[in-house]
């Protein structure tokens, strides 16, 4: 089996934080990480070939620096990785992003299936995946929580919705994206860090992907963001300090008080 | 290149802004001016943060003025639920009459395999027009039926605005449209308008993290697209007098075809209300120490005719299930009253439960970041508190 998985590098959104004057976003000193909800899509595919056999390829559009999560991938298990990095790839929203790799999956050739985290935790949008699945006109099960069962024709997937689980069986070749209740995954092994150093990295550019700068980066992109603010701060009200039959008393006031039928 | 970022003279050479930059474009030169690389995305992060208002984004925005003018009136995707529409839905006609301003068309799409009652409830909520698409295979949303009825009805009708919700369904298919018909789409806005110059949507959403709020605008293409993330916006009060058209879509053998199907659905067991459609919600953090305490928060949430949620941290110790979680990565809901229990008010909880109406907070440390944003804020032990608080009510009410 020839599976792919498409991982990004984030700055840890945990970490940032915000200038309490200004009211500004401080990126100084916020570590980039593997985007969390990629790694539960690495182990996924990971554990299907090691089932039935395959490679797992990892791919990221990014800058030069990005490289380090494909190594953070191989050392955790992947077979191989493919940076995608061009200045023209910049600017990026979710169109021009999945086009991109879409033209990657393409250019990889075979790919029985491709695995994207939920969402990404920089931008949240949870567009990516769905939006490859159109460019490559393959079917796609998203906000997976359990692979039931995989092999070389088809896909069955318990889907999380709101109200509860849809079971979808899909045909290869086919897009997912896995949710954290899909498995554990695996940590760095040591065996996979030293082929991790070692590993060589090819880097496709926009020639390498026959793509145009007007169809990528920021000039492929439909969208753009025009305005980016701190969100306006709900301003703190009354705090309470007391004792316990004091606070009670208040609480009880205010829960019960005017307006509530009690 | 669509647009420029400017340096004013004014720019001290301070080097605030480059701290800034998510993508490092910005740079201090040897004659201490603040200068821009190749690699700026023109996301205007920097322009916030200058102290002395050196740094403006300007964006030339492209696009066929009379292609785009072809584009007209606002298309909401119908989600239903049990066979009636989704509250959602209703949030989304409420907005959409918003940025109607009585003058868009207001089209609601329904996919179903039984219409029942629908165009019925969608009128007086809104609704110019019903469009109706009914196939008995329509019980279980899928992607590719769904992406096709939609793909369909916006190549015929046009509209210049397209809203779903944000919800599994609308983040599953609203992406494949956007490419399908190669325009632009926002994730999981929090807020929409109407440029009053450009007649643009500007689709405001948080970003990092819930950290920024970015607006954002699709200007060359049509539709311009969004999922709206549920909970957030207001349905109108139903109209019975309203007057709609209900038009019936020929539901051709192109649309139903699929390459996957639905084997089962398997609804979650559960007689609490949902989190999103509770009045009262009350949560539990990691201050709950184990899941049997949530069992106060149970109580409570009995006497006062509410229901339980939590924060990531609960959830994630196994205290309670994740269907209850409230957050950036958990559900966004909007009661009359949040109460917030051993919680600390991280942002990513913040994002999800800060447009409730009114906010308690129950936290023994005072500099919780929850005390920042609540209404009214109580400093002090939950063991104590909640237990007395639930004998002080069953007190009152006799
Ligand atoms: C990508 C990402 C997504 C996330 N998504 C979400 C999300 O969707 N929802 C979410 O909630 N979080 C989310 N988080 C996690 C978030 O950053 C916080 O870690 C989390 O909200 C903290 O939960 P908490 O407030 O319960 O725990 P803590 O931050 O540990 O706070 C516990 C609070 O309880 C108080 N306390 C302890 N004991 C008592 C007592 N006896 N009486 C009174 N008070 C007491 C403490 O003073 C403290 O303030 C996300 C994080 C990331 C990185
Ligand atoms: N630049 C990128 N390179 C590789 N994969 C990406 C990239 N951006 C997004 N993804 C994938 O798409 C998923 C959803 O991201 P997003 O749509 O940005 O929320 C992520 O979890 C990744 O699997």
């Amino acid at each position: 089996m020839k599976f792919v998985v498409a991982v990004k590098q984030v700055p840890d959104t945990a970490e940032v934080r915000i200038d309490p004057e200004r009211g500004t976003l401080i990126r100084d000193g916020v570590p980039s990480i593997m985007n969390p909800f990629d790694t539960y899509a690495l182990e996924e595919a990971m554990k299907w070939r090691d089932e039935l056999g395959g490679v797992v390829t990892v791919i990221t559009m990014g800058p030069p620096q990005a490289e380090s999560v494909l190594r953070e991938a191989i050392s955790m298990g992947a077979d191989d990785a493919i940076l995608i990095s061009d200045r023209a790839f910049a600017g990026a929203d979710t169109w021009a992003t999945s086009h991109t790799l879409a033209a990657a999956v393409k250019e990889l050739g075979d790919v029985d299936a491709v695995f994207f985290g939920k969402q990404a935790i920089d931008g949240d949008t949870a567009q990516t995946g769905p939006s490859v699945a159109a460019s490559l006109d393959w079917p796609q099960i998203t906000f997976i929580g359990k692979v039931r069962e995989l092999n070389k024709d088809s896909i069955t997937a318990e889907r999380y919705v709101e109200t509860g689980t849809q079971v979808v069986q899909a045909e290869l070749p086919v897009v997912l994206t896995i949710l954290k209740d899909a498995n554990v995954p695996r940590v760095p092994s040591l065996r996979g860090k030293m082929k991790s150093r070692k590993a060589q990295i090819p880097v496709w550019g926009l020639a390498d992907l026959a793509l145009t700068e007007d169809e990528t980066g920021l000039n492929g992109s439909p969208t753009k963001v025009v305005v980016t603010a701190t969100p306006e701060p709900r301003t703190g009200g009354q705090i309470h300090e007391g004792s316990t039959e004091e606070l009670v008393a208040k609480l009880a006031d205010l829960l019960l008080g005017e307006g509530s039928e009690a | 290149m669509s647009g420029f970022l400017e340096i004013k003279d004014s720019c001290t050479g301070c080097g605030i802004c480059v701290k800034t930059c998510p993508v490092l474009a910005l740079s201090i030169n040897d004659s201490r001016k603040a200068v821009v690389s190749e690699d700026c995305t023109l996301c205007s992060i920097c322009v916030d943060s200058c102290p002395f208002e050196s740094l403006a984004v300007h964006h030339s925005f492209g696009g066929n003025k009379e292609e785009l003018a072809r584009y007209s009136g606002i298309l909401v995707l119908c989600e239903m639920r049990n066979g009636s529409p989704d509250r959602s839905t209703f949030e989304l006609l409420g907005e959409a009459r918003k940025l109607s301003a009585g003058e868009k068309e207001v089209s609601v799409l329904v996919i179903t395999d039984d219409p029942s009652d629908a165009a019925e409830k969608l009128i007086p909520a809104g609704a110019d027009r019903v469009i109706m698409a009914v196939h008995e295979s329509f019980q279980h949303f899928s992607t590719e039926p769904w992406n096709s009825v939609l793909t369909h009805v916006i190549n015929e009708d046009m509209p210049e605005i397209v809203l779903a919700a944000a919800t599994t369904t609308g983040r599953d298919v609203m992406p494949r449209v956007s490419k399908s018909l190669d325009t632009g789409l926002t994730a999981d806005c929090t807020e929409l308008s109407i440029d009053p110059d450009s007649g643009m949507l500007m689709q405001t959403r948080p970003a990092f993290g819930g950290n920024i709020m970015a607006t954002i605008v699709c200007d060359r293409t049509r539709p311009q697209m969004s999922t709206v993330r549920p909970g957030v916006m207001k349905p109108m009060d139903p109209e019975p007098d309203r007057t709609g058209k209900i038009v019936n879509l020929e539901v051709t053998a192109e649309m139903i075809k699929n390459r996957s199907k639905v084997l089962e659905f398997i609804p979650t067991a559960g007689d609490e209300v949902d989190i999103t459609e509770a009045e009262i919600v009350i949560s539990g953090g990691r201050g709950m120490k184990d899941p049997e305490n949530f069992d106060l928060l149970h109580d409570l949430a009995h006497l006062l005719g509410g229901t339980v949620g939590a924060s990531r941290a609960a959830v994630d110790n196994g205290w309670i299930e994740y269907p209850r979680q409230v957050g950036q990565t958990g559900k966004t809901v909007q009661p009359t009253t949040y109460i917030a229990v051993g919680i600390s008010g991280a942002v990513q909880h913040r994002v999800g439960m800060q447009s409730s109406d009114v906010i308690f907070a129950v936290n023994k440390d005072r500099d919780a970041n929850i005390f920042e944003f609540c209404t009214e804020g109580f400093v002090g032990d939950l063991f104590e508190i909640i237990p007395a608080l639930v004998k002080e009510i069953k007190k009152r009410r006799g």
